[in-house]
């Protein structure tokens, strides 16, 4: 009997670490998946229209992406731990027109920068305070700043509005330039990507993000500080907003009051797309750039092969259901696979003898 | 009360505590001392103030009076982590985990070995994880996710983690009541070997023949006071009943031979995937059918089953010889069938909810006229079973959290008879609860099948089955591996099939 | 069956008399404090009085008129959005459900179908909405939040697709009457009268059914709910539904009194919803919130554009306000609790100590 148990020990250790590497690869097949789709798409979009990935073309997708792309990663940490800025967009909007309003004045571009990022923390601080420290759900206080954020944003801008003209061509140059195929922006965004993924794969406090969202009681339990967390999630996201703001200014050097609008849906779309799940403690910041730059592709894709530019909101939005979806059935699929799994290895090892008799007849 | 105590400086102690939450006066001048190597039982019905001292000992809550020593020095836990930092882990009835990591990040939050530039040494998290896991003599891949472990693996993934950092007080908080006897052996070894190394342990249990196999002493608690606290060498099962409860303990299983009727629940060749297969049994009008079996064996998932709660994938369900539609609690309900559930807080009470309107849940369609709720009806009706089943409680738009766990599943006790079920499934009817109560709970099941109830009684306690049930089935790895009639049950024979023992000697 | 006595059972003089402690986060504890729906009604009230009385303009019939016209939009779609975050779902995919409504009524009426035909079908359109909304969410079990967020892309993506960059405007005078005109003698628009017999309606399913009490049970806790024979997914999927065709209705009505019909109609008209009703007191967790609460929301947001409007604040800004009023809505009740219960364990500390200075 003993030397039965022991056996059937050593057969369940593999079998073990079997279920671990499943769920493993079913979270990198969940990357590669999009990787995939984004390949295929533009493949064939480029059989279609010859034109559509030459340097200028993946430059233009590159550049599409990059924004979004930044503000998706700070999205993405406040995602991790359960909660959800949607006060993005707004964000975006007003510090794009600090940014603007600093170089319009003849300030320093790097002032400037540095101005929007700083207005994007102060921002952050604001949301992480109420979250954290008010403890109310972070949809509605987001919502709640969302407003808060555009409203002031349009206080102080009024109608006036800032254009390419009246920026220095050296920050305007920033925003389309780059090496070869590849802009500036897009260089920024994937240094901003690589320290954001390790900070939370190879630091304590980032593996705390993934720990308070996963279980927030638990995490209370380990001693893990939840509110500094929170806020330092908001702040970091508050942070790549501002970012962002100066680089919209950038890429595109129009600004308004209106500028941002609506923005916070695509980037939540975006983060998960990437697999970033709603309810916290899973996905990566690289799978919400990924989501990003899907995202963005189809919007280029579409003119690119003949369609009319009206479809690609709904394209955007059944995307985004489909990513979901395929989300879930797979998880399902998983659970009940770990169930039966665990019901084999549970019937081996109260069983050993049992079973080899079996497969001996 | 002092003199039997080991000499020198408890670990870790209360001296005077008191704590209230708004009127309700938690914890009164309570002192507790645990001494290295000693196990420390703590005894008290529910709501005697048992969880509030843990939690003063861990750093959750801080005392309104008294002090925390630590080896006899005055210490304030600013929060769970102080407590744990000054070597003090706690193990609490649910494990809490985090479901999306794996198992050795669980162990090591917060507290992760770290290489160059600070990053986290991976490997070395593995690698520590492993060796405990080793020491324990359990086989769990450390890079595993949590989610998806038994109870009983989640507990061992807490105690790993209270090894882990050396903890000099372990507190255990119910840890065995959802586990199995062997999985009790093993955790009690565990122990042993913790207490040997000179750790000091504090723990609770329901099932005091626990307290007596471990603990060399035990404190009671009631009412938040301080009853006593002596060896348990020389003291009796009776003696400490007698201490928790104020008084004589009347019969805790008052079963009355009853006169079975004709077949009210029928359930044939039953299967669910990879849960359950091939499930067959009878529950005739006036009987008490015990469902016993491992923790696992698939026992609620087949009430689950039967009552609709979960779909079944062949196979059907009888009540009074009418088949029900799968997967539909309400026809369940109309056809007159009820369910207490597992886990009371969860899925037997809306807890924000008020005690009237819990009661009231299953009631909707009786308390309506015209399509209208009648607001009177709902609260008669709420009244009247709260009033029965004797439920202690202020005002019925109370909402039930404020109940004491015994009282909560007296209210979910009343939500179902108030329907005037058929046939009753009540799951774990008396886990977590205090024998107060517990006996109060079998004196009414016993008297629901003398008033011709069939009642499915699916319970870890065997005691409790062998004590109640005129029938008991085992279930082992989601199929029925016996049935044995009340004059044959013994704690024997039921073991033996719920282990599968019967089955691999044949 | 069964009858029993208190004598049936030895009453076992149990000792449950401490209960739990109250946990951090339970809501809805602190008796004594005032609701919340109260304090928004009585908001309103000042504001309304305030609003008569200095702002000249506020008080005439054409003004009324013009809010509660303005305000009808918000006040619809209220109705069943209230019921569904009671529930624990919400929809983010109302304004693009109105907007879709709106597009098709005008592809329609291009295309020469009769108004009276047209209607029916764009509320048939919104119940499919509200289905596939539901749906997702009953049998995939995907989270609601997730699921609006697409389906208002996807939903406002077809009015684009459907409508492109035109609009309609062309509707027979009869039926831009009912949606902008009056009924005699009074500040009430036509529009009002259909509204106001959908809030009874709402208000008695609400409040004064097992429908409305199962609801509030599957906010609170879905698994509870479940367990006590309640069918859980019916009941959502039947809100999602009732959302989607109040949705359309609302985006018929938008149509009718704005006298245009674009793809890009009640754009945003989802987060002024959400900020109204939870403004109103409904609990975004579900479970709790009540209808009076979330129109009190509703008009309160209406009534303050308008006053602000009229003295001269920019719509833009009025966004402040608006944002401003939903974090006071979430951290008001919240804070207040937390007064309350420390002046509570003061109080209770206080008369701890009382025997002993008297003694």
């Amino acid at each position: 009997m003993t030397t039965a148990l022991g056996g059937s020990a050593q057969q369940d250790a593999p079998a073990g670490s079997g279920r671990a590497g499943l769920l493993d690869q079913v979270l990198k097949i969940r990357e590669l998946a999009i990787g995939a789709v984004l390949v295929l798409m533009l493949a064939a979009t480029e059989l279609d229209n010859g034109s559509f990935l030459s340097v200028q073309g993946i430059k233009d997708l590159l550049l599409n992406a990059s924004i979004l792309v930044l503000v998706a990663t700070g999205q993405a940490l406040v995602v991790i731990t359960r909660n959800v800025d949607l006060s993005v967009g707004s964000v975006l909007g007003i510090t794009a027109f600090a940014a603007g309003d600093i170089l319009q004045g003849g300030g320093n571009p790097v002032l400037a920068v540095l101005a929007a990022v700083g207005l994007g923390i102060a921002f952050g601080l604001l949301n992480g305070l109420l979250v954290s420290i008010g403890q109310v759900p972070a949809l509605v206080v987001t919502l709640g700043t969302l407003y808060i954020v555009r409203g002031v944003d349009s206080l102080w801008v009024g109608s006036r509005e800032i254009t390419a003209n009246n920026l220095p061509a050296s920050y305007s140059g920033f925003g389309h330039d780059g090496l070869w195929a590849i802009p500036y922006l897009g260089l920024l965004a994937a240094a901003v990507l690589v320290v954001a993924a390790l900070y939370l794969r190879h630091y304590r406090s980032g593996r705390e993000l993934y720990a308070l969202g996963s279980s927030p009681e638990a995490a209370r339990l380990a001693g893990v500080p939840i509110r500094r967390r929170v806020l330092t999630a908001y702040l970091l996201c508050g942070a790549l907003a501002g970012l962002a703001g100066a680089l919209y200014l950038a890429r595109f050097g129009n600004v308004d009051s209106g500028t941002g609008t609506g923005y916070e849906l695509t980037v939540v779309s975006a983060v998960v797309v990437g697999g970033v799940a709603f309810t916290g403690g899973s996905g990566s910041v690289h799978g919400a750039a990924l989501g990003a730059l899907l995202l963005t592709s189809i919007n280029s894709v579409l003119p690119a092969i003949g369609v009319s530019s009206v479809w690609v909101l709904a394209i955007d939005g059944v995307l985004l259901l489909a990513a979901i979806t395929v989300d879930r059935l797979t998880a399902l699929r998983v659970a009940r696979l770990l169930r039966n799994r665990a019901a084999a290895t549970r019937s081996l090892r109260d069983h050993p003898a049992q079973t080899r008799s079996l497969r001996h007849g | 009360m002092t003199h039997s105590e080991p000499d020198g400086v408890p670990v870790l102690a209360l001296e005077g505590v008191s704590r209230s939450f708004g009127a309700v006066r938690a914890l009164q001048d309570v002192s507790v001392r645990l001494f290295p190597g000693e196990a420390h039982a703590l005894a008290g019905e529910n709501g005697a103030g048992k969880s509030t001292l843990i939690k003063t000992l861990a750093g959750v809550h801080r005392p309104d009076k008294g002090r925390v020593l630590l080896d006899g020095r005055p210490v304030v836990f600013h929060g769970p982590a102080d407590a744990r930092d000054a070597g003090v882990a706690v193990i609490y009835q649910e494990p809490t985990l985090f479901p999306d990591l794996s198992v050795a990040e669980n162990l090591f939050m917060g507290r992760q070995p770290r290489r160059s530039l600070g990053r986290v040494d991976h490997a070395a998290v593995r690698s520590a994880t492993a060796r405990l896991f080793q020491q324990l003599g359990v086989d769990l891949d450390p890079d595993r996710p949590a989610r998806g472990l038994s109870i009983a693996d989640q507990q061992l993934v807490e105690i790993a983690k209270a090894l882990s950092f050396d903890a000099r007080v372990l507190i255990m908080d119910e840890p065995t009541a959802a586990l199995t006897g062997s999985e009790v052996a093993r955790l009690f070894r565990v122990v042993r070997t913790l207490l040997e190394r000179g750790a000091a342990v504090l723990f609770i249990s329901h099932r005091l023949e626990e307290v007596f196999a471990l603990c060399q002493r035990v404190t009671t608690l009631r009412d938040g006071r301080l009853v006593s606290s002596e060896p348990v060498a020389g003291l009796t099962e009776d003696g400490l009943v007698r201490r928790m409860v104020g008084r004589d303990l009347d019969e805790l299983y008052p079963k009355q031979p009853a006169e079975l009727g004709e077949v009210a629940l029928s359930v044939r060749r039953l299967t669910r995937e990879g849960v359950f297969t091939d499930v067959s049994f009878d529950v005739r009008a006036g009987e008490i059918v015990g469902l016993a079996g491992l923790v696992g064996a698939g026992r609620s998932e087949v009430a689950r089953a039967v009552f609709g709660v979960d779909r079944w994938d062949a196979g059907e369900v009888l009540v009074d010889g009418v088949a029900l539609t799968r997967g539909a609690p309400s026809k369940a309900i109309a056809a007159g069938m009820a369910l207490v559930p597992e886990d009371r807080r969860a899925q037997g009470l809306v807890m924000e909810m008020s005690i009237a309107r819990n009661i009231g849940l299953t009631g909707l369609r009786a308390t309506t006229t015209a399509g209208l709720m009648n607001r009177g009806a709902e609260r008669d009706r709420a009244l009247d079973w709260a009033v029965r089943l004797q439920v202690k409680f202020a005002r019925l738009a109370d909402t039930v959290g404020t109940l004491s766990g015994g009282n909560q599943q007296k209210v979910v006790l009343a939500k179902w008879l108030a329907t005037g079920p058929r046939v009753l499934i009540v799951d774990e009817p008396t886990r977590g609860i205090d024998v107060g109560t517990k006996a109060e709970v079998h004196r009414l099941l016993s008297h629901l099948a003398g008033q011709g109830v069939a009642v499915l009684m699916i319970s870890s306690d065997l005691p409790e089955i062998l004590g109640m049930a005129d029938r008991v089935l085992v279930m082992h790895e989601g199929r029925i591996t016996a049935e044995i009639p009340r004059a044959e049950a013994t704690e024997e024979t039921v073991m033996t099939a719920a282990t599968g023992r019967e089955r691999s000697a044949a | 069956m069964a009858d029993l006595t208190g004598a049936d059972l030895t009453a076992a003089k149990a000792q449950d008399d401490v209960a739990a402690p109250p946990s951090a986060t339970r809501r809805g504890g602190a008796a004594g404090l005032v609701r919340w729906d109260t304090v928004v009604g009585a908001l309103l009230a000042i504001l309304l009085l305030c609003s008569f009385g200095f702002v000249g303009d506020f008080g005439h019939t054409l003004n009324l008129s013009f809010l509660i016209g303005n305000t009808l939009p918000m006040a619809l779609i209220a109705l069943p959005m209230t019921m569904l975050v009671a529930a624990g779902e919400i929809d983010l995919s109302v304004g693009s459900v109105a907007g879709l409504s709106g597009a098709v009524m005008g592809s329609l009426w291009n295309a020469g179908m009769a108004i009276e035909t047209i209607i029916p079908l764009c509320l048939l359109l919104g119940l499919v909405c509200g289905l596939v909304n539901g749906l997702l969410v009953t049998r995939l079990g995907l989270p609601s939040l997730a699921v609006t967020i697409g389906t208002m892309a996807a939903y406002r993506g077809i009015a684009q697709i459907v409508l492109g960059s035109n609009s309609v405007t062309d509707f027979l005078q009869p039926y831009l009457d009912f949606g902008s005109g009056r009924i005699p003698g009074t500040f009430l628009p036509y529009a009002a009268i259909p509204w106001a017999v959908l809030a009874v309606i709402a208000v008695l399913v609400l409040h004064a059914t097992g429908v409305g009490r199962s609801l509030f049970a599957v906010g609170a806790s879905a698994e509870a709910a479940w367990f006590a024979g309640i069918r859980v997914k019916r009941l959502r999927l039947s809100m999602f539904a009732a959302t989607g065709v109040v949705s359309a209705l609302t985006g018929v009505f938008w149509v009718l009194h704005y006298a245009s019909a674009r793809y890009d109609n009640a754009t945003g008209l989802e987060l002024s919803v959400i900020a109204a009703v939870l403004l109103g007191g409904v609990d975004f967790d579900g479970g709790k919130g009540t209808l009076g609460g979330a129109i009190a929301g509703v008009f309160l947001l209406g009534t303050l554009q308008n006053t602000m409007s009229l003295v001269d604040v920019s719509a833009q800004s009025q966004t402040v306000v608006t944002g401003v009023l939903l974090v006071v809505s979430v951290l008001g009740p919240r804070a207040g609790r937390q007064l309350a219960r420390t002046v509570a364990r003061r109080r209770s500390a206080g008369s701890g100590n009382a025997p002993v200075t008297s003694g």
